[in-house]
């Protein structure tokens, strides 16, 4: 999407000025090199980065759109778009790929009909590939929410899923 | 209270020695690492606690990784004048029978969930204390933990608590002689003795490029401004965990290693760069540093000297470059993490352009105790150019997942196969990766290679973080090259030429040769993109993104020819390359395949041999993996 098409679009979500004045403010000292911690916290608070929110965050913090879009883009933990109410993040790191964490994506894949990084359109799960959470041992891992499941076959991930609404 | 002396700290650490080897009743301590909450055990914990909790006898506790990560959940439990037990895969439904058994004195009832008995629980630090198990009956047939293949041949110095200490407890690293160091350091107000004892040590940076730690910090104690001290904590390296166990498991120890840093060098502001995907480390590392800064250990005037220090966290946002030090410094503020050509070094220019040290997790956690035990002792311990130990991670097709810290020289045989007990289910070893995406793949041949930042990198590979990747026959190795080419060229962060478009390139041509369309000439191809981009490319993940590549051609060239030119992939990975058939001698009519395939593909009667409809099959693989008479064949 492009930074103009992102800035035209129109949200669905009310953002509450009043708290974003305190994150920015009271949690991060108004600091630009908090931008990174910043935009975080706002992910946090709406599951994405609202285009409004990030409008107002470059006029308060005095950091340019252009620079914030770019900020947004290239750290793959932050989404422009509203991601599902459930966050799948599959891991394929080098341990869970030699274990066929590749084959319980594709079954993922094929089970949701969404691709990485997509939402599917009951917004009831978001897909997205992370390489690596550091659980190995366990691996493949698929982490749903703050779930982890561990050393999980491809044809297990379905009953998985149902746990999840 | 503030620490004021080493007399403070004393006091206090007296006290939670008691806590931690002579508990006033049975103390259970569970192993409550992220790895370890994954297979269940906070569930199990939550299990205990509730029963016990009218039972002051009963004290349930949680630590830091144990390391043997195959078998977590991982609960220990001792008492006064009773042996240290150390339970395996103890589940929900199994903590209560264990904790029972121990109290009863039955260990042959539930055999099967004891991995071991503990010989000597202290640390290499705190060996100063008398053995409080000196003088306990051990139990009759239940194996010291000491004399287990996985841990015999492990000496803990990084992680020296980590399994052994509440982590959300100051008062017990405090117990296992934490902080002294720094403390008597920053009494005796000589800076430079510091530098020079890390600079005899010969300890080299644990994050991947193996630079001599002091000699880091001397440089970077000679250029004068606002000097910050980093710990790298972006631990991006795929398959690599040690310095998330660390952080989770014995946060005090960077924290301290850090300030010693900071006296080192001359400092009053560190950052921990932590990434996004590691929660629970984050979270023990505010706990940390609030209780640090309350006893006065961080913060102004520490111990009531002028030396102050204070230590910030930042979280990364999900980028794998940023682990490269410049990247990591622009990324702290607040910029988007593209690294710079180092004509000027970040010892003299780094962080907000002032004087900047960084080192990883591992390499601070290795400081206090180089200061305790002094550098000769660390120096005795390795090779000749790498000394100390390398906590390295054990994963993929191995037996013995976990993580495991050996002295450097160890061969890669004895850490497969005697400390990771072999390849399961007796397949064969094919590679091992070493280093990360930056690393390279290790065949059979050089097995024997003792283990060290120089020899590694004489076989084309590299230390890197410690991450060891164990692939046997089912591994594909151009899959493998293609997968950690499609991994950097997702991370590569654009910049510059050599990088960005030679991975594209790479790619392209690698999924080609998986998917069947390989062409004559892409070998040598991939070898020439690979040297271009090893000379020309801006840091150190373009230079060294070509290795897993060009590691693979140079040990794996046929499996590369067995796929261009006669269509075959022997591992069974690049699916237009093979299909499945069922060998009818092998076959017993089990009927498993029939049922788990997913396409209803394998038909065949009761007790006959089975047959797979190749037009429906869509190479999922899963009645390969559940067969388990290795009837089903990759053809």
């Amino acid at each position: 999407m492009s930074e103009a098409a992102m800035m035209e679009k129109v949200d669905a979500v009310d953002i509450d000025y009043m708290e974003l004045d305190d994150i920015i403010e009271k949690d991060f000292g108004q600091d630009k090199e908090n931008l990174i911690m910043i935009l975080q916290a706002i992910q946090r608070r709406y599951n994405y980065l609202p285009p409004p929110a990030l409008n107002y965050l470059s006029t308060k913090i005095g950091i340019p759109m252009s620079q914030i879009y770019g900020v947004a883009t290239f750290y793959s933990t932050f989404s422009l778009e509203p991601r599902g109410r459930n966050i799948i993040s599959i891991c394929l790191g080098t341990a869970c790929h030699v274990r066929g964490g590749a084959r319980v994506n594709d079954k993922l894949e094929e089970l949701l009909n969404i691709s990485d990084g997509q939402t599917t359109d009951d917004k009831r799960f978001t897909l997205e590939s992370v390489r690596c959470i550091g659980c190995c041992s366990l691996g493949p891992v698929v982490k749903i929410n703050e779930d982890m499941h561990g050393r999980i076959g491809s044809d297990e991930i379905e009953k998985v899923l149902d746990q999840y609404e | 209270m503030k620490i004021q002396s080493l007399k403070d700290l004393k006091k206090i650490s007296q006290a939670y020695e008691k806590q931690i080897y002579a508990p006033e009743g049975i103390k259970v301590n569970i192993g409550m690492a992220s790895c370890g909450i994954a297979a269940g055990a906070q569930a199990a914990m939550d299990k205990a606690l509730e029963t016990y909790r009218d039972n002051k006898n009963v004290e349930i506790c949680q630590t830091g990784c144990i390391g043997f990560c195959e078998q977590e959940p991982l609960v220990e439990i001792l008492a006064v004048n009773k042996p240290r037990v150390l339970y395996q895969n103890i589940t929900e439904d199994k903590i209560i029978d264990a904790i029972e058994g121990y109290m009863a004195g039955e260990f042959n009832k539930n055999k099967k969930s004891i991995l071991g008995q503990l010989r000597d629980p202290r640390s290499l630090l705190d060996d100063d204390i008398e053995n409080p198990l000196d003088g306990v009956e051990p139990i009759d047939d239940i194996p010291f933990m000491e004399d287990i293949p996985f841990y015999s041949a492990q000496v803990k110095v990084a992680m020296r608590n980590c399994g052994y200490i509440d982590p959300d407890c100051i008062e017990e690293y405090f117990a296992k002689k934490g902080y002294i160091a720094f403390l008597e350091a920053l009494k005796k107000n000589k800076p430079a003795e510091v530098i020079e004892t890390v600079k005899a040590s010969g300890l080299r940076g644990r994050g991947g490029g193996g630079f001599p730690a002091g000699i880091k910090w001397a440089t970077c104690a000679k250029h004068h401004g606002d000097r910050y001290i980093i710990c790298n904590a972006d631990e991006g390296d795929p398959g690599a965990y040690m310095d998330r166990s660390i952080l989770e498991g014995d946060p005090h120890s960077v924290l301290e290693g850090m300030l010693i840093a900071a006296l080192g060098i001359g400092s009053s502001q560190g950052y921990l760069y932590v990434r996004n995907e590691y929660p629970l480390a984050v979270k023990r590392l505010v706990t940390a540093i609030k209780q640090a800064e309350a006893y006065g250990l961080l913060g102004k005037n520490i111990a009531g000297t002028d030396f102050s220090f204070k230590i910030n966290i930042s979280t990364g946002a999900g980028a794998f470059v940023c682990g490269e030090s410049t990247a990591l410094m622009a990324s702290l503020e607040g910029k988007v993490g593209r690294p710079r050509a180092k004509y000027v070094h970040t010892v003299e220019k780094g962080f907000r352009e002032s004087p900047t040290n960084l080192n990883n997790v591992e390499t601070y956690a290795n400081v206090p105790a180089i200061l305790l035990k002094g550098a000769d002792w660390y120096t005795g311990m390795g090779t000749e150019h790498s000394k100390g130990t390398k906590v390295f991670s054990l994963v993929g097709k191995i037996n013995n997942t976990g993580l495991v810290e050996v002295p450097m020289g160890i061969s890669l045989r004895d850490i497969i196969y005697d400390i990771g007990g072999g390849i399961p289910k007796k397949k064969n070893f094919k590679a091992v990766q070493t280093g990360g995406p930056s690393g390279g793949c290790i065949p059979e041949q050089f097995l024997d290679l003792s283990v060290d930042f120089d020899e590694l990198a004489k076989v084309g590979s590299i230390m890197g973080s410690g991450g060891m990747i164990v692939m046997d026959q089912d591994t594909c190795m151009v899959d493998v090259a293609r997968y950690f080419v499609d991994f950097l060229r997702d991370e590569s962060c654009g910049q510059c030429n050599p990088c960005r478009e030679g991975l594209k390139q790479m790619l392209d041509i690698l999924t080609d040769i998986c998917d069947g369309n390989g062409k004559k000439g892409d070998i040598e191809f991939l070898e020439e993109i690979g040297a271009m981009m090893q000379k020309f490319s801006l840091c150190g993940l373009g230079t060294s993104a070509p290795n897993p590549v060009l590691t693979s051609i140079l040990f794996f060239r046929d499996e590369y020819e067995a796929h261009i030119r006669d269509k075959k992939c022997s591992a069974g990975v690049c699916k237009p390359l093979f299909h499945y058939e069922i060998d009818p001698d092998a076959c017993n009519g089990c009927t498993l395949c029939a049922k788990k395939c997913p396409q209803n593909a394998v038909a065949g009667k009761k007790k006959e041999p089975h047959v797979i409809d190749q037009e429906n099959c869509i190479k999922c693989g899963i009645c390969y993996e559940k067969c388990k008479f290795d009837a089903i064949k990759i053809c």
